[in-house]
């Protein structure tokens, strides 16, 4: 394989730009991912069964089918439902979140139920409200717990997010593949574009890893 | 002031506390002892509401804690408690462990907090452990902090969940020692332990549970030396 440099160079600013938009795509997956996650994770708690049902159903249904099929359903039936023309970014974005929010609603659950109940306890005998007992006690070392998972769950999105590529959004991959079609050549824009998401997975286990360390209480 | 009046308590279809009347009055300190699953770590527990009550009547200070209308947050705010398992907070250091409550409940500024809490501390005898976390300290160091941290919201009661059961052995002393200091200070104590010297040298009256009932109550002396029911000398006969 002679690797020809001279494409790869011409479309470097279309890498550049791709790997702007994917990890643009990424940090709007990850955040509005996060919030819904942490809403529907609560929901999933709540005591009532009637009420705790339709986060349950939520998390089975988007755990429970391929993100290729959940983009395919967002980009050319919910979106154009809503506003008349597809929009492949808009539908990145929304599949990215939600599918993630499924994700992250069970780690924020899991974190949450793994604290001794001893901690709740002794807030409440102190006289705090359940919220203040949440969030000054439970939270905060839940949220300690949940930062493995959480990283993984935040690779795995950025991992996805080339799925995005397949509904035209102009993301890392998206520019991968117009390379091959241009030029029908296949090492050079996909070793390229598995480099770049190395680069932004491996950022980011770094980030996480730092963060991690500065909770550590000991 | 504690009224405790047909206090019931079961869960599902067990029932662990049958028909409790207990009267504690300002400046006493009350020991409660008896065989594991007695229902003494559950009574104690009713009185600030950690556990739900399924009938009968708990009274802090006038107030019915089982009337859905008084404020439990607040009366709670009046009953330290002090846990088996220590319970401190592992993610703050031992002096913010003890200012969490005053500055987010009583809305004391931090700096009040921290004074009031190094003076906790050097009640204790930790107030060189002010800036480490509880997972630096021993068994009856984290004890003392809880302490502390209870007392920093200046309750009228303590209640303590078998404060020494999960101590070594040599730790059992210095959380004694506090428990002690607390007493002839002249602080209101409801005491569950196992700790039957604590028990005659601190307690104005002792109470036997077994089986979800009062079995018995006396002063120490009478309740060790001269027991009337048969269940409770079959008790005795048993830790002394």
């Amino acid at each position: 394989m002679d690797i020809q440099w001279n494409i790869l160079a011409e479309y470097a600013p279309f890498f550049l730009k791709g790997t702007l938009l994917t990890i643009g795509l990424s940090l709007a997956g990850i955040l509005i991912g996060t919030i819904l996650g942490l809403f529907i994770g609560l929901g999933k708690m709540m005591k009532n069964k009637w009420l705790s049902f339709p986060f349950g159903l939520y998390i089975t249904l988007f755990r429970g089918t391929p993100m290729l099929v959940q983009i395919m359903l967002i980009h050319f039936a919910v979106v154009p439902l809503f506003t008349g023309g597809t929009n492949g970014i808009a539908a990145a974005i929304l599949t990215l979140s939600l599918n993630s929010a499924a994700y992250i609603a069970e780690i924020f659950r899991a974190g949450i139920q793994s604290i001794d109940k001893g901690q709740m306890e002794a807030a409440r005998s102190l006289g705090m409200t359940h919220v203040q007992a949440m969030r000054y006690v439970i939270l905060p070392q839940a949220f300690k717990r949940m930062i493995p998972p959480l990283g993984n769950e935040f690779i795995v999105l950025i991992k996805e997010s080339s799925l995005a590529s397949l509904v035209a959004a102009p993301e890392l991959m998206y520019w991968g593949r117009a390379m091959q079609g241009q030029y029908f050549r296949v090492w050079e824009p996909y070793i390229t574009a598995a480099l770049i998401y190395l680069i932004l997975t491996l950022s980011l286990s770094y980030v996480l890893s730092r963060l991690e360390r500065r909770l550590a209480t000991e | 002031m504690i009224e405790v009046k047909n206090l019931k308590k079961s869960f599902g279809a067990n029932v662990v506390l049958k028909d409790i009347n207990v009267t504690v009055k300002p400046r006493e300190v009350v020991v409660v002892i008896g065989p594991s699953g007695s229902g003494k770590s559950t009574f104690l527990r009713c009185i600030n509401l950690l556990e739900s009550i399924t009938d009968g009547h708990v009274y802090i200070e006038g107030i019915d804690i089982t009337d859905k209308k008084s404020d439990i947050n607040k009366v709670r705010t009046e009953v330290g408690m002090v846990f088996q398992q220590f319970n401190l907070f592992p993610h703050k250091k031992v002096i913010e462990n003890i200012m969490l409550a005053p500055m987010k409940v009583r809305n004391v500024t931090a700096e009040q907090a921290r004074k009031k809490g190094l003076e906790l501390l050097r009640k204790v005898g930790l107030e060189d452990k002010a800036e480490t976390y509880p997972d630096s300290l021993s068994g009856g160091q984290k004890q003392r902090v809880a302490i502390a941290r209870a007392l920093a919201m200046e309750p009228k009661i303590m209640l303590f969940d078998e404060p020494t059961s999960a101590l070594d052995p040599e730790m059992v002393g210095e959380v004694l020692e506090v428990m002690k200091q607390l007493a002839k200070e002249g602080m209101t104590m409801v005491v569950v332990t196992h700790e039957m010297g604590f028990a005659k040298e601190v307690g104005d009256r002792v109470i036997f549970m077994d089986g979800g009932l009062i079995v018995e109550e006396n002063t120490p002396n009478q309740l060790f030396d001269d027991p009337k029911e048969s269940r409770t000398k079959a008790f005795l006969s048993k830790v002394l």
